[in-house]
């Protein structure tokens, strides 16, 4: 493998990017790659992180774009074992037609494999199945050193958890395998209820995580007032053998050709957008849906982070665990309709309490809030800080793979389990999100 | 059901391919060199849906090794309806250049194996009375140029034997298929940023297969290298010599 210049690699919010040397690598028998004595590695694989996560800038990548092969389906026993770097579209497009569904989707289906174990990544059924981890077997990890560990809960338990949302940084991920759950065909049952404040928007939420396989509300983020934390609750069941509805089209679909000069999304196109989506339909309806529609519906549009601009946009995803977590939500809404900021993706989903296998897992019982924010500098990162200091308060913690600029304190507060993992990371792997959370400063 | 022969199966081009095709409920045959990596191949085709996958190892450069391969892919499935040749290396230009044992190697690997194979396939395929023969040259076919002249000469002799043999097998409704990539996005490429000039291989694959069912004879992936092409077959000598290329 020939060691070439440096090329910029950005990731998915377009907000972090920089200069990296790619390793490509392409089947699970390969070696770890020799890299240069000083430098640090990352494995990446669809660059689906919205932050610095996924990027070593300065450092390498090791791409496993190609190290995309299945292993064995087991049609009957629901058994699906392939390499890292095969997408979840992959998976989907072999698993469907015979009646399976991976346990855990998360709202892209084009994640690898490795990045959905090292975020640990979670659903609309996070308070059924849990994260992503919960329902993989096992695992192969290859160290930089050469060492080949097949990791499982029961043999080595913790690699196991130290690699399951360790974001890369134990090694690489060569190929997984996972329990796939049974469904009877791609349909579900969706119900959409408006909910005109926060409080009827809670409610109804956890109301529904006892009947409701899949839940999750979409929040008005710039209603204030009486009105503040409206929304809608979306609730789903796999449907019966015999349900039909619009099919996908088949195809792309649309795609964002390039990044306009300026975002799309501003206060003035997001007060119409989410007025429009309100009030866009009856208080309540029932409709059967494609699992694509209802599982990925901005996968339809392919390259939709363009539509912001240039300058990329951040995404702020937090946990407020506990019984005081709707107030802290209240309050974290409240700062952001008054300062008038954010996007029509505004997601609210209550968290079950199954617990999650990695020791920097982010999902744990309580409520996620997750909102993308135009990148507009200094003004946003005021209120990032309000929406900081509320997070602190209330023992929260942020999303490592949608993050690009929180403080190194409250990454290091958030996730208490920080001292175990660092047994684990490996002194070659490195990302610039961890040595920005990680310099004391 | 479609039946087909991959040799060198474990290729980005050939695996992209082989996807596409077991996609389509094909039957394969896969050869590569390696073993353990064309019996992952393998194993990751039949769970995207082929219907049978064989395989076996054999390194292109044992000549003697080709009649019973062939033999055995044959039986497999009962005939062959495609065969696809996407083996090769990429030469290092300057190393061939200070080495004669390596070049003669390259011209081998390149061109004579694929000479050899065509030679025992071709009679197969006419007795057959039809069936496709897809053979992966490369747009540096078209012109020597001092970066990689060797590889260059060695995809220019398998084009120019393509030609002749399709005139030979076209009235035995053999398809003889002359497939010349551009710049290719592969595990080997990975260093190296990528500009609109490259082209990933599912893409090249979705080409390679549109090509055989239109019964194409020569087709550049994708095919804006055709212009391209041309325009570079164009420059005279006495320019071309001068320019850095």
């Amino acid at each position: 493998m020939q060691r070439g210049p440096p090329r910029i690699v950005s990731s998915w919010g377009n907000v972090a990017r920089g200069e990296h040397h790619v390793y490509g690598f392409r089947s699970r028998f390969e070696d770890f790659p020799d890299i240069p004595g000083e430098s640090t590695i990352l494995p990446f694989g669809n660059g689906r992180s919205y932050g610095d996560s996924c990027l070593n800038v300065g450092g390498a990548l090791l791409e496993t774009r190609f190290l995309d092969r299945f292993i064995r389906f087991d049609a009957d026993q629901g058994i699906l074992g392939c390499e890292a770097g095969v997408q979840l579209a992959d998976i989907l497009r072999v698993v469907v037609p015979a009646g399976w569904l991976p346990c855990v989707l998360p709202g892209t289906q084009y994640v690898t494999v490795g990045g959905a174990i090292a975020n640990d990544v979670h659903g609309k059924n996070h308070h059924r199945a849990g994260t992503f981890g919960c329902h993989v077997t096992r695992f192969e990890l290859l160290r930089p050193d050469g060492e080949r560990m097949s990791c499982s809960a029961q043999e080595t338990p913790d690699w196991f958890a130290a690699t399951i949302g360790g974001l890369g940084l134990t090694g690489l991920v060569t190929w997984a395998e996972m329990r796939l759950r049974r469904v009877a065909g791609p349909w579900l049952d969706v119900e959409s209820i408006r909910c005109a404040d926060l409080h009827e928007l809670l409610e109804l939420s956890m109301e529904s995580a006892k009947d409701f396989e899949y839940t999750v509300a979409w929040v008005d983020c710039l209603a204030q007032g009486r009105r503040l934390g409206r929304g809608i609750v979306q609730r789903a069941n796999h449907a019966g053998s015999g349900a039909t509805g619009r099919r996908p089209a088949a195809g792309a679909g649309f795609a964002v050709p390039f990044a306009p000069p300026v975002s799309v999304v501003n206060s003035a196109t997001l007060r119409l957008c989410n007025a429009g989506h309100y009030h866009r339909r009856a208080r309540r309806t029932r409709t059967v849906e494609h699992y694509q529609r209802f599982f990925f519906p901005l996968d339809g549009i392919r390259h939709w982070n363009r539509l912001y601009g240039p300058r990329g946009f951040h995404q702020y995803q937090c946990l407020i665990p506990g019984e005081s977590a709707a107030e802290s939500v209240r309050r974290l809404l409240g700062a952001i309709a008054a300062a008038g900021e954010g996007s029509l993706l505004a997601v609210l989903k209550c968290f079950g309490d199954r617990a999650s296998p990695g020791l920097l897992s982010f999902p744990r019982s309580g409520i996620t809030l997750a909102l993308d924010f135009p990148n507009r500098g200094a003004a946003l990162a005021a209120l990032f800080e309000r929406l900081d200091a509320i997070v602190a308060q209330s023992g929260g913690r942020l999303y490592p793979a949608k993050d690009a600029r929180m403080p190194g304190r409250l990454f290091r507060a958030g996730y208490p389990r920080l001292e175990e993992f660092l047994r684990f990371t490996h002194p070659r792997c490195s990302s610039s999100f961890w040595r920005r959370v990680m310099a004391r400063a | 059901m479609t039946r087909a022969l991959i040799i060198g199966a474990t290729s980005a081009i050939a695996e992209a391919t082989a996807r596409g095709l077991a996609r389509r409920g094909a039957a394969l045959y896969l050869v590569g060199r390696n073993a353990q990596r064309v019996a992952a191949i393998a194993a990751d085709l039949r769970t995207r849906g082929a219907s049978q996958v064989e395989q076996e190892a054999m390194d292109v450069n044992d000549f003697a090794a080709h009649e019973a391969m062939l033999d055995r892919a044959m039986r497999a499935a009962g005939g062959l309806d495609i065969v696809l040749i996407a083996h090769g290396t990429l030469s290092d230009q300057q190393a061939c250049e200070e080495s004669v044992q390596l070049t003669m190697h390259e011209l081998s690997t390149n061109a004579l194996s694929v000479v050899a194979l065509c030679t025992r396939i071709a009679p197969r395929l006419s007795a057959q009375g039809g069936g496709t023969l897809a053979v992966i040259s490369s747009v540096a076919a078209d012109r020597g140029r001092r970066s990689n002249y060797v590889y260059g000469s060695a995809k220019a002799l398998v084009s120019a034997y393509l030609s002749g043999l399709r005139q030979r097998l076209s009235p035995a409704g053999v398809q003889v298929l002359t497939i010349k990539p551009g710049f290719v996005d592969t595990p080997m490429t990975a260093a190296f940023a990528k500009g609109p000039l490259w082209a990933s291989p599912q893409r090249i694959a979705a080409g390679i297969l549109s090509a055989i069912d239109k019964r194409r004879d020569v087709v550049y992936l994708p095919g804006f290298w055709r212009p391209v092409m041309w325009i570079i077959r164009m420059i005279p000598e006495r320019i071309f010599k001068r320019v850095a290329l």
